[in-house]
């Protein structure tokens, strides 16, 4: 297991660098110009060589090899440069919200997981029945209602039923985990909810599958418990395509949640994308997606590490 | 009886109104402590005001500073002092001496002198090395800076400027301590020191902006607060939200109409509403490099198109625009009477006849029926889609076809300067009333890089820099008079369509704070909130 580790681990190394090249050259790629952004965007009276003197200060006017080498060569280091529109470390930038956004994404996957599995699984073993029917009806209205709708619902209901709304600041879990939570704990519903409706119905038709197996149908035969034919037999070999889906959902929450965070002024990843594109701050975009590739594949990884851990059948090899 | 009776009734009453009357006094009496919590709906790139130009620095950090002079709250335009406790002008107004205001201490406890005003304005008109002003070109008339000793500021203009003074109440000239700015002319990018009425604790980025009282404030008893704390929202509906709930009393750029009415219809009687036209405009800019953009006939008849008062009122309900105006702000000092205005093209109450002449004069300049042409737009709802979609409206109503081409400010930015457009949505937005202000952008493209419709207009050049030298009111408001009717009417090199009204929905809670027809001419010394 620690050769493959290993080998996925170093298999990382030039996919990222990859991916390093292609950001590099996409942001700009993309018109606009921070300078202009910042100094004229305003209708302030700038004089060219203002602009052109702060396009210098950033770097700006460099080749482009020599900016991205300047750029490459602090990423071993993990230093991904300064914000060019805050001056402040791009890994500072990320690290005050990659809090919230991990959290959220942890908070808004355990209210999936709770939701979808029980009822992907009763929804399975009762097929045809009301309980699957309720649970179809659930899932589909789940997956057809963004996140953010529903977000803006649950706004409305607590503003008007209690007069109340929920912090629009964040406060860091082992500062106040009563206004910590009160805070995420909405939009962790509100992503959940939609997050549980793709769950369920992976989680039905996997088992539907696994449930029509020969092994499962002689574990019936022998008398077996309900219980542990369901979850021991059945569950463990139906779990891996959710176990896909939940990672990636996972990891899509992360930068993702663009909207939701918006919704309810969350100051997180997704948010920070948004001002990073918006101010054409090309060092910030860099680093954000590379920080997301990384954990695609970082989630892709402890998936292939799952997967042979729930189905010995598969080898690390 | 009857008169014991009346005696008792006129006691009672009597009482009744004193005591309504002295509640009443309690009311206004400021009280002093609380927080207040304020949002801002964007974020500053830096914390050097000198470099920046958002109003999202300004909201949460110009308490931290004072100016050498500044707009009064309660009364403007009117100029007050600050750390200056009073100027005096030469004769010839070539010479502008201040004297400083003495006992005023840094919030690291030293003493505020004469070096540190001619250190900071220095900084910002004379910039040295990397270090980048905004605002150099608004005081290209200031020759040099003197501080002959430590309680006097000198400055020695090269011509007469009658705007002088108001340029010095810049709001965006903090006064920055002369050691710092030695030592290091970046560090008041990332750090904040200065005099003001509140002292910073903390600035999270995407979060909020946090400060607290100073209790060594020069002006005795200010602050009324023990702080404030500015909420990072840039959702609209968030931000409605936190004023609904009470997590926020105000926003001080400005919300719309259908905002302010779902604020009100929420708080009741527990909000107050504010209004005021805005010293911001929406202006169309014509790329004369374009045939037939070049030829003054079309650009007129696209002028006399658009129904300046009829929009007024049909988007005054939906969006922050309004006020019908000139080159200069509706309602401001140098505004043009409407009688006046209405003479001007595209500004007559007769739609009908004004349309019939732009069909005319389309028809002169071998415009065909159906041209086709591209309006630039920002991809900013309030107000940019409302008046793009108005405009391609009302010159439909001529017979021409419009194709509304929406970008994100980078893009669009890139291709104004790039004179990559046909006609672009513009926009223009001031601290304060004043021709140099509002007219820079309309000079030739050689003088204003903002002149982004690619022309030459020595006549409008002429007139810029005679009103910005004449100390004769009259005269300079003449001058302005004669720049706006070739800028407007003769030359049409580019067309105002509806300046902006500013609207603070606020709780009731908020108190000693008056609108201004500028968003970035906040100051918190004097605002209370009440229990």
């Amino acid at each position: 297991m620690a050769r493959f580790a290993a080998r996925r681990l170093l298999l990382m190394i030039p996919t990222l660098f990859a991916v390093t090249v292609i950001i590099f050259v996409l942001v700009r790629v993309v018109p606009g110009d921070i300078v202009e952004l910042r100094l004229v965007s305003g209708g302030s009276f700038v004089t060219p060589s203002v602009i052109e003197a702060e396009r210098v200060r950033l770097g700006l006017n460099k080749p482009i090899w020599a900016q991205f080498t300047q750029w490459i060569v602090g990423i071993p280091r993990l230093d991904l440069g300064t914000s060019m529109w805050t001056g402040q470390p791009i890994t500072e930038e990320i690290a005050l919200r990659l809090q919230l956004s991990l959290q959220l994404a942890v908070m808004a996957t355990l209210i999936a997981v709770a939701i979808a599995l029980p009822m992907g699984i009763a929804a399975a073993v009762r097929r045809g029945s009301w309980v699957d029917h309720a649970v179809q009806v659930i899932s589909v209205a789940g997956l057809a209602t963004p996140s953010f709708w529903l977000g803006i619902l649950l706004l409305l209901f607590l503003l008007t039923t209690f007069h109340w709304l929920p912090p629009f600041t964040f406060t860091p879990l082992w500062v106040d985990p009563k206004a910590n939570l009160l805070q995420l704990i909405w939009p962790a519903l509100a992503v959940g909810y939609r997050y549980s409706a793709v769950t369920t119905r992976m989680t039905r038709s996997s088992m539907l599958e696994v449930l029509r197996e020969d092994y499962v149908r002689t574990a019936w035969a022998k008398g077996l418990a309900a219980r542990v034919i369901l979850t021991r037999h059945a569950l463990r070999n139906a779990l891996l395509p959710v176990v896909t889906v939940i990672g990636l959902e996972f990891a899509f929450l992360i930068g993702g949640l663009v909207v939701t965070e918006q919704v309810f002024n969350l100051n997180g990843i997704g948010k920070l994308f948004v001002d990073a594109i918006s101010h054409r701050d090309y060092t910030l975009i860099q680093g954000l997606l590379l920080l997301v590739a990384a954990i695609y594949i970082l989630v892709n990884f402890l998936i292939d590490l799952l997967y042979v851990w729930l189905d010995p059948r598969l080898s690390y090899g | 009886m009857r008169q014991l009776r009346f005696l008792v009734a006129a006691v009672l009453a009597g009482a009744l109104v004193f005591v309504s009357m002295s509640a009443s006094t309690v009311a206004q009496q400021p009280r002093r402590g609380g927080t207040l919590n304020f949002i801002v709906n964007a974020e500053p790139p830096s914390f050097d005001a000198h470099r920046e130009a958002t109003f999202a620095l300004i909201h949460p950090a110009r308490g931290h500073y004072n100016l050498l002079v500044k707009f009064d709250p309660q009364n403007y335009p009117k100029v007050v002092p600050d750390l200056a406790e009073s100027w005096s002008a030469s004769a010839d107004g070539r010479t502008y001496t201040f004297k400083i205001r003495r006992g005023v201490r840094f919030h690291d406890g030293s003493t505020l002198t004469a070096r540190d005003i001619k250190a900071t304005y220095e900084k910002i008109i004379f910039p040295k090395g990397d270090v980048v002003s905004a605002r150099q070109a608004t005081y290209e008339m200031v020759e040099r800076i003197e501080s002959p000793d430590a309680n006097t500021v000198v400055f020695r203009l090269k011509w007469r400027s009658p705007s002088f003074l108001q340029a010095v109440a810049s709001p965006w000239n903090w006064i920055y301590k002369a050691e710092i700015i030695e030592r290091d002319p970046h560090w008041y990018e990332r750090n904040v020191m200065g005099t003001g009425p509140f002292k910073f604790v903390e600035y999270v980025r995407g979060s909020h902006w946090a400060a607290v009282r100073n209790e060594n404030y020069w002006v005795r008893d200010r602050p009324y607060l023990d702080g404030y704390r500015a909420l990072f929202i840039t959702n609209a509906t968030a931000a409605v939200n936190a004023i609904k709930s009470g997590q926020a009393l105000v926003e001080f750029r400005g919300f719309s109409p259908t905002q302010r009415d779902d604020i009100v219809a929420t708080l009741g009687n527990r909000a107050v509403v504010q209004e005021s036209n805005w010293i911001c405009n929406n202006i169309v800019v014509f790329n004369t490099r374009r045939k037939p953009f070049d030829d003054a006939r079309f650009r007129k008849a696209l002028s006399l198109a658009v129904d300046r008062w009829g929009g007024s009122e049909a988007l005054s309900r939906i969006a922050f625009v309004g006020p019908v105006g000139g080159a200069t702000r509706p309602g401001g000092p140098f505004a043009t009477p409407p009688a006046e205005l209405e003479k001007l093209a595209g500004y007559s109450r007769d739609i009908s006849a004004a349309r019939a002449q732009a069909r005319r004069l389309l028809a002169e300049a071998g415009v065909p029926e159906g041209f086709e042409f591209n309006l630039l737009n920002r991809n900013i709802q309030m107000p940019y889609s409302f008046v793009g979609v108005f405009l391609i409206d009302q010159w439909r109503q001529v017979g021409l076809r419009v194709t509304h081409v929406v970008k994100e400010t980078g893009p669009y930015l890139a291709d104004e300067r790039a004179g990559n457009f046909d006609a672009a949505v513009d926009f223009n937005c001031d601290f304060y009333d004043d021709p140099d202000l509002q007219l820079v952008k309309f000079l030739s493209v050689n003088k204003s890089p903002l002149n982004y419709g690619g022309y030459n207009d020595s006549i409008l050049d002429r007139l810029y820099t005679e009103q910005s030298r004449s100390l004769d009111a009259a005269h300079r408001i003449a001058l302005v008079r004669q720049f706006e009717r070739r800028l407007l009417d003769d030359r049409v090199w580019q067309i105002y369509v509806l300046w902006w009204k500013r609207i603070i929905p606020h709780s009731a809670r908020l108190h000693g704070y008056k609108i201004s027809p500028s968003h970035y001419l906040e100051d918190y010394q004097d605002v209370w909130v009440s229990e």
